[in-house]
């Protein structure tokens, strides 16, 4: 079920292995039948450790979402409460723990804190006089989950959030704690190297705690070479960017939570023959999307103008292979044919599924007519709006992004810009237009006073002032701020670290920027360079950049040191501590994948991100956007 | 506003394909060619899909949830109860997932492994009496005593008795990162070190004054984020207009100001208006009321149902302006969509005219007049209202672009007859109606000798 994990560089599949023997045992230890009582939110997240069999085989029989109330009958020994230590749900487990007890026989009951415990929660609990009711108090260390062969996600949502707005730094801890684990099974790190605040704290903390576990030594074979971390604050610019590759379109539009994304259902309705096209599914489709699926591993880092390629070159493919039967002659080659089927038709599915996609997002992306048009040259397609509802969604897809390679190349980023202010007198999403004036504010290290002020305003009497709240947070983390300087150093670190590619390849990329059709991203540029030829290479942008840079090193015992082969690739963990995009994670695959890159890249995360979902972590009124 | 400058066409060019698909290689036809591949594969094979699938291919049910997974399971199990089905256990793949294995490790176990090591020797807690168990206790540094806060060991921070010694013990908690254990010493702290803190209240005071200070822009915006909780608008109302008082930056004390204005302005409008009785409420009925809604929109409503009120009046549009400063761009477009929503082409006309200093009126706009016809055209104004305004795009490709477009035939034949462009008359001809009257506008034209036809 999970043997996508193990194909890669590292088999991920260990750590997600002990993950569910970790929770066989605490399962165990609440002997005879149980029911689960889950906060909602985990249910995504351990979906990536365990499925239901599991639980099932440890004799869970029932499983309810945490409400307030009482807990459903269900004729079971145990009550296990699997929950996040927030103090909210313990009032709720107060409650469902003291209506259980009125009742003739109450079941036994237990608290599983993922990922951890928590002595404020305890406390609540003893507070609500039920704390004495629980047999079992346990955490559950879940803290980086296996979400695909090459990659490891936290899931934490407000990790950003917390650590760079809230001053919370419990996210980090979180992480050092992970990284702790991932030794213990892949072997000591030997190189360390950072960049930012947060990435110096997980550094210091990982440190002192092997100091602490001095006693016995890690035997094992160290299975990565390197460790980078990085703060999502060091590249602020690159989730503000429209994604562009296939995976990444997916979840700019549609948005993937736990490795699912959910889509309407129109073009996925089968027609089959004798059914007439009546009963149209309204529910949405639920796809999961992993590398499990052969031909989504193949596109899903591609650029999304070379997807209808891959795809119907996999069509003349997959139509051959079913042509076959008709050669097959022999038994024995029927026989071939039939053991093949299976297969075929799983990858016939899956043609037609992201045939399907492909199609939605074209639908969003696709440049509209008067661009073919000789009589419009480019400078004046700004000013033009063609007035064709179906086409609105494309059309202001094509905008958004001109405007956001505008900024990225340093255009007019000092001025207030036509086309935010045209969206804001729109009522266009909120959203949106933050994203891209946060970006300009970026690319432009910091607006203007009078241009910020500008936006501001126009940005309140258009949304509300309670958004006044929004864009304090955005000042405080670093998104949105006034220039404080005249000197804008965003252009001196776009040309050294060669963020705008003018030909990205978009077909047969030979650059990372082909994810972005034209930007490179600057964290993935940090990486490739501190590979080949190293940060020192880069000094200056270095210290333009927030934070301090670092490097430390990890003794390993005598013997433990690795004999390189010839030609054998060193295998680095990037840790993006604060969120990673898709298009991020498609750039380190494409350099894993270089033939003469001499490195692979794992990739870890506090949580995958996109523009959309991170700025409005940072709202303070997110459900307001629905305007 | 030009955007292209030249030292950008490089980028503008390599730009624009970022997103256009040519022709020739059209994306569109190649998925229409997988589509096809797909559906030709369908046809050869109608099978039941759900029975067939690998084994390596997890079984999915309609949702696209792999049947077995756990919020499916969730759901599944919940709504068997209600059924009162006793039976109500999803199809499990029982396909052996994990190796029984023994020797696999778990997580915890590794940390058992290593701590286990270095704690045995301080750890009988469970097998030894008490009495000799707070010995043990006793000795723990600060260090100590952290790290087994941490690891969730019986710990006592009953021996932290000097300041020194507590501050010790939370400066060791401090470095360890852990929210939990901070927390777990400043309640220890909190409750011991009242005695100690008496004595120096004053300082204290001065500490507290000092944290206040520091975090004063963030605690005022929090009290102001008070009020998205309170539901009733008057006392939302009241609780803003108490923020006006809080010492705010010169920027947010404007806002929040603006914002109670704007509220209060908005309770009043919603006490005459819920009534409905003038006309207009009754020819367009509202469909929400106008409170807590953005000042712009309160701005469109009061264009809708106030326009024309004189400035005197709180809910008139000219004193919505002037009140929350709101910028000519801003006004005029809210205005346009405002009264081309009601069709009332006349108040759409007086919105553009300016008079100049000689008395004639001249048409002015502060929004580029291709979006005005586009405000207008998404109103479905007429061609006669539209063609005034298409004639007064500045740029001519626009111009004759949109004039094609909403069929402003009289402009289109008079720009090509400016253009001395004979060709394109022609062809034209072909798009207005036969015998109608551009029909013979563009025939007297071209039959006029007196152009000078460049083609």
């Amino acid at each position: 079920m999970a043997a996508h994990l193990s194909y890669g560089r590292v088999n991920l599949n260990i750590l997600r292995e002990a993950a569910r023997k970790e929770l066989r045992e605490f399962l165990d230890k609440c002997a005879g039948s149980k029911a689960i009582v889950w906060d909602e939110y985990l249910t995504g997240p351990f979906g990536l450790i365990a499925q239901y069999s599991l639980l099932k085989e440890h004799e869970v029989e029932k499983m309810f979402t945490l409400k307030g109330g009482r807990v459903p009958p269900a004729d079971v020994k145990n009550i296990i409460f699997f929950v996040r230590p927030r103090l909210e749900l313990m009032d709720i487990i107060a409650e469902n723990v003291i209506s259980e007890e009125k009742l003739p026989a109450p079941r036994e009951a237990h608290i599983l804190f993922v990922p951890r415990r928590s002595l404020l929660c305890e406390q609540r609990l003893k507070e609500q006089g039920v704390l004495n009711s629980f047999t079992n108090i346990d955490e559950y260390i879940l803290d980086l989950i296996p979400y695909d062969g090459d990659l490891l996600s936290m899931e934490s949502e407000s990790a950003f959030r917390e650590c760079y707005l809230e001053n919370d730094q419990t996210s980090l801890f979180h992480t050092a704690k992970g990284l702790m684990t991932l030794q213990a099974l892949y072997g000591t790190i030997p190189q360390i190297f950072g960049k930012g605040e947060c990435a110096r704290h997980v550094a210091n903390m990982m440190l002192r705690m092997k100091r602490e576990f001095a006693g016995s030594q890690n035997q094992i074979l160290p299975v990565f070479d390197t460790l980078l971390l990085l703060d999502r604050n060091v590249d602020l610019l690159t989730p503000l960017a429209t994604q562009l590759t296939y995976e990444g379109l997916i979840d700019e539009i549609y948005g993937i939570t736990n490795g699912y994304v959910k889509l309407p259902p129109e073009k996925f309705a089968q027609k089959k023959p004798g059914e007439g096209g009546k009963d149209l599914p309204t529910e949405p489709k639920k796809l999961q999307l992993n590398s499990a699926e052969e031909l989504y591993a193949e596109i899903r880092d591609k650029n999304f103008n070379a997807v209808g390629a891959a795809l119907s070159k996999k069509a003349k493919i997959i139509s051959a292979a079913f042509e076959e039967r008709h050669n097959a002659k022999t038994v024995g080659e029927i026989k071939n044919f039939v053991s093949q089927l299976p297969h075929m038709q799983a990858a016939r599915s899956s043609l037609a599924n992201h045939t399907s996609v492909a199609e939605l997002i074209k639908d969003i992306t696709s440049a509209f007519e008067p661009f073919s048009l000789p009589l419009f040259h480019t400078s004046s397609y700004k000013n033009f709006k063609p007035i064709s509802g179906d086409n609105l969604s494309s059309e202001s897809f094509f905008d958004n992004l001109t405007v956001e390679q505008e900024f990225m190349t340093g255009v007019d980023t000092d001025k207030i810009n036509t086309y935010i202010e045209d969206c804001i007198a729109q009522k266009d999403p909120l959203i949106k237009i933050l994203r891209l004036v946060c970006m300009q504010s970026v690319c432009n290290n910091g607006l203007k006073q009078k241009v910020l002020d500008y936006y501001k305003r126009e940005i309140l009497q258009t949304y509300g002032y309670e958004h006044i709240l929004t864009l304090n947070n955005l000042e405080k983390v670093g998104l949105l701020k006034p220039q404080t300087t005249t000197r804008n150093n965003y252009p001196t670190i776009r040309k050294t670290l060669k963020l705008w590619m003018e030909d990205a390849n978009e077909q047969n990329p030979n650059d990372i920027s082909y994810v972005y059709s034209g930007y490179a991203p600057l964290s993935v540029r940090l990486t490739q360079v501190l590979a080949r030829p190293g940060w020192r290479s880069i000094e200056e942008v270095l210290k333009m950049l927030p934070g301090p840079h670092f490097e430390e090193r990890q003794q390993l015992p005598s013997g433990l040191h690795k004999k390189r082969q010839q030609g054998e690739n060193r295998t680095t963990l990037v840790f993006f501590l604060g969120g990673v995009t898709y298009a991020e994670i498609a750039a380190l695959r494409f350099l894993s994948q270089m033939e003469d890159g001499g490195t692979e890249y794992i990739i870890a995360t506090t949580k995958l991100i996109n523009g959309t979902s991170w700025v409005k972590s940072l709202m303070d009124r997110p459900e307001a956007q629905i305007l | 506003m030009t955007r292209a400058k030249p030292e950008d066409d490089d980028w503008n060019s390599s730009k624009i394909h970022a997103f256009t698909f040519d022709d020739d290689d059209d994306e569109f036809t190649k998925l229409k060619e997988s589509k096809r591949a797909v559906s030709s594969i369908l046809v050869d094979d109608d099978d039941d899909d759900d029975d067939d699938d690998d084994d390596d291919v997890e079984k999915v049910s309609w949702s696209g949830e792999p049947v077995g997974s756990i919020s499916w399971s969730v759901k599944e199990t919940a709504s068997s109860i209600r059924s009162g089905g006793e039976h109500g256990f999803p199809k499990i793949n029982t396909a052996p997932s994990l190796p029984k294995q023994g020797s696999g490790y778990s997580l915890s176990s590794l940390f058992k492994a290593f701590s286990e090591a270095s704690t045995r020797v301080y750890a009988p807690e469970l097998r030894k009496p008490k009495s000799e168990c707070k010995d043990y206790f006793s000795d723990w540094s600060p260090e100590e005593t952290v790290k087994r806060m941490r690891k969730g060991k019986v710990y006592s921070l009953e021996r932290f008795r000097s300041l020194q010694d507590k501050l010790l013990l939370l400066d060791e908690a401090v470095s360890a990162h852990d929210g939990n254990v901070i927390t777990a010493v400043l309640i220890y702290l909190k409750k011991s070190l009242s005695k100690e803190l008496m004595v120096r209240e004053i300082a204290l005071r001065h500490y507290v004054h000092y944290l206040k200070e520091m975090e004063e822009q963030k605690t005022l915006l929090m009290q102001y984020k008070e009020h998205l909780s309170i539901k009733d608008e008057n006392q939302r109302r009241d609780f803003l207009k108490t923020c006006m008082r809080l010492p705010f930056s010169q920027d947010d004390a404007i806002h929040v100001q603006d914002h109670y204005t704007l509220l209060e302005r908005q309770i009043i409008i919603e006490a005459t208006d819920k009534k409905g009785e003038a006309e207009i409420f009754k020819k367009f009925p509202r469909k929400a009321s106008i409170l807590n809604m953005p000042i712009i929109t309160t701005l469109y409503y009061s264009c809708f149902y106030h326009y024309g009120e004189s400035e005197g009046t709180f809910s008139s549009p000219a004193n919505i302006r002037s009140t929350f400063r709101i910028s000519e761009k801003q006004y005029i477009l809210t205005a346009l969509g405002a009264r081309a929503k009601l069709k009332s082409w006349f108040d759409v006309d007086s919105l553009f005219n300016t008079k100049n200093w000689l008395g004639y009126t001249k048409k002015r706009s502060p929004i580029g007049f291709h979006r005005v016809v586009d405000i207008l055209q998404k109103n479905n104004a007429p061609v006669q209202v539209l063609k005034d305004y298409v004639s007064l795009i500045d740029d001519a490709e626009l111009k004759l672009s949109l004039a094609q477009k909403y069929k402003c035939h009289d402009i289109v034949i008079e720009m090509y007859r400016d253009l001395k462009d004979r060709q394109q008359l022609i062809v034209y001809q072909g798009k207005v109606e036969r015998g109608s009257h551009e029909d013979r506008k563009i025939d007297q034209l071209l039959g006029n000798m007196q152009i000078r036809w460049k083609n």
